[in-house]
């Protein structure tokens, strides 16, 4: 049934929630990772992407959107090719979290949820990503690079520009 | 990649197995990997309950609650499904332990989970991570699908005719999702906001079936019990505090890391021998002894054992073991606004307490923090955190309500420093706490 409908996923996405919705023991426990994964896909949360959700759970476009505006990864604009999310919880606050945002937004020119004009990268203060051992971090998409000095955080965002950085989906 | 450290005084029970490969199905195997599992399908769920309750392990995530009797809570008969659930949405800051489990030792929190399943009767695990740990995710993805395919999760596994199934989930980014109810309804494709309690989730949990719910580091750690007998884990730690736990020490340290040392060991030993002491030579100041909810303590009060009764009596809590170390050079008023900043941005909003709460301590310490605090601010900040505590449905409220007293009440004078005009911001107040 679903392989006639038009989607607007690639196949990938689109073969992933024919099965993500017949895992669970109820539909609607598949729509979280699928505005997680739509947005991998498309770049962000579109009116579309919700139509579509909503119709391949069977839930309301309303009961998308409620549980949409919840969860602080998922983004209703796009952002940068390169989403670069620095940390300034405590523990990264105490290891010059706050000059490691700082060098990003002096290196990108741009500010917190901002995008560079060329649409390469975007920048967010972000909480506590789960890496306060190894402190300053950033995480790009979904990749962290920690213990971070000048030089290395350089390095990292000169590898993006370039087209060298890692890129987990 | 995180890195490991590691001190002659760890005890590695749960951590034996990081760096080893042992992501690796084959690894785990030659590491006495699914042999604890088989042993529990053998011995049945009376004999599971019996060694963790023996174990003395209590809950990882921070609460501390005794996980055998967790796991016995649960009725034998039940009209609904049960539901195994592992809490790997870790976000509390100054916690970075399961983001090592998932990383070095996958198949040890699917093992655990198998375990719990069978001690309760369910044929279902989900294995939650936040949203951010799309890497670790995909490990633990891996991990699952090669226990399928070597016939150790699905339909008759190890050819004992025990069906076990487990499904993996993203997060997508809310530390309230780490509070066991929040977590059920994220699960269930809703907002992340609390139930009330009771009914508890042993009783009504996931899909209104009986549920346990364990963080994953003590899942992780059923394999061990399991494998070294519940009362040998108990003995490695200190009374009511069985075995050992992962402690991340983070901040002004020399030697930051996650290490593995026995529940008791001495908080001051942890800073300074195992941490390294304090980073280029400086006097202490202040330590977050167990993840940012939990008050802080003065150098004076950190001669004690890390339990969670020790602390416990001392007025703060070993919470999720992020020991947070804070140099003389910090500015606790600034250390107390990122703090309530955090809470502010992941209050759900479902409790009035807590939503207003947080916000009002934000302003409020934010006024002080920019030099136009008054002194009755002060004690506007003690008013409103007392009577937040206690009065919403989930602990956020008290989580946002304890550290800030705890700075208020030990801190006092710093606070006045900054109304008095004796001290000032270096930070402007917008790159702080405007952010969010």
């Amino acid at each position: 049934m679903a392989a006639e409908k038009t989607t607007i996923f690639s196949p990938e996405t689109a073969a992933r929630f024919d099965k993500l919705v017949t895992i669970y023991p109820v539909k609607r426990s598949a729509l979280v990772p699928m505005l997680l994964y739509a947005q991998d896909d498309i770049g962000y949360i579109s009116d579309a992407v919700v139509a579509e959700i909503a119709e391949r759970i069977g839930i309301t476009e309303l009961d998308v959107r409620n549980v949409l505006s919840y969860y602080s990864m998922l983004r209703t604009k796009p952002v940068g090719k390169y989403h670069v999310q620095v940390c300034t919880n405590i523990s990264c606050m105490l290891r010059d979290g706050y000059a490691t945002l700082d060098q990003c937004k002096k290196k990108l020119g741009i500010g917190h949820k901002e995008t560079t004009a060329d649409g390469l990268f975007s920048l967010e203060e972000v909480e506590c990503l789960g890496v306060c051992c190894w402190a300053p971090v950033v995480q790009v998409n979904y990749d962290f690079y920690d213990q971070l000095t000048p030089e290395k955080l350089d390095k990292v965002l000169d590898d993006y520009r370039e087209g060298r950085g890692k890129e987990t989906k | 990649m995180p890195s490991l450290v590691s001190h002659p005084d760890e005890v590695k029970i749960l951590s034996r197995r990081f760096g080893q490969g042992a992501a690796d199905i084959e690894k785990y195997l030659e590491m006495d990997g699914y042999k604890a599992v088989q042993a529990a399908i053998e011995k049945g769920p009376d004999w599971i309950i019996a060694e963790m309750k023996a174990s003395g392990l209590r809950g990882r995530g921070g609460a501390g609650f005794p996980t055998g009797m967790k796991w016995s809570f649960v009725p034998k008969q039940s009209a609904k499904p049960k539901y195994v659930l592992v809490n790997g949405d870790e976000s509390e800051p100054g916690t970075c332990k399961d983001h090592l489990i998932f990383l070095h030792d996958p198949h040890a929190v699917i093992e655990g989970t198998m375990i719990a399943g069978l001690a309760i009767g369910s044929k279902l695990g989900f294995i939650y991570l936040r949203g951010e740990y799309r890497y670790l995710l995909k490990i633990v993805e891996k991990a699952v699908a090669d226990a399928y395919a070597k016939g150790f999760l699905g339909k008759n596994i190890f050819g004992t005719g025990v069906d076990f199934d487990i499904v993996t989930q993203t997060g997508a980014g809310a530390y309230e999702v780490g509070e066991e109810s929040a977590l059920m309804e994220s699960l269930e494709g809703k907002r992340g906001v609390p139930r009330i309690k009771p009914p508890f989730p042993a009783v009504v949990g996931l899909y209104g079936g009986p549920t346990v719910i364990n963080n994953a580091e003590t899942i992780a750690t059923a394999p061990h019990i399991l494998l070294m007998g519940g009362e040998a884990y108990a003995k490695v730690g200190s009374e009511r505090n069985g075995g050992t736990r992962l402690f991340g020490i983070s901040g002004h340290v020399e030697r930051p890391g996650v290490y593995e040392l026995p529940m008791g060991y001495n908080l001051k030993r942890a800073i300074y021998e195992v941490g390294g002491g304090i980073r280029g030579g400086k006097k202490l100041k202040a330590v977050v002894p167990g993840g940012s909810s939990t008050p802080v303590l003065l150098p004076e009060e950190i001669d004690i054992g890390l339990d969670f009764d020790q602390l416990g009596k001392a007025g703060s809590m070993l919470g999720s073991g992020g020991i947070v170390v804070l140099d003389e050079t910090v500015s606790i008023v600034e250390f107390a606004l990122r703090t309530i900043s955090f809470y502010q941005h992941e209050s759900c909003g479902w409790c009035i307490p807590c939503r207003e709460g947080t916000d009002w301590l934000k302003k409020s310490i934010g006024r002080i923090y920019a030099g136009g605090g008054m002194e009755k601010d002060i004690d506007n900040i003690r008013y409103l955190a007392e009577n937040m505590m206690g009065r919403t449905f989930c602990p956020l409220g008290d989580a946002a309500a304890m550290p800030t007293l705890g700075f208020v009440k030990k801190f006092r004078q710093e606070f006045e420093d900054y109304v008095n005009g004796k001290a000032r911001s270096e930070t402007p107040l917008l790159q702080i706490s405007g952010a969010h």
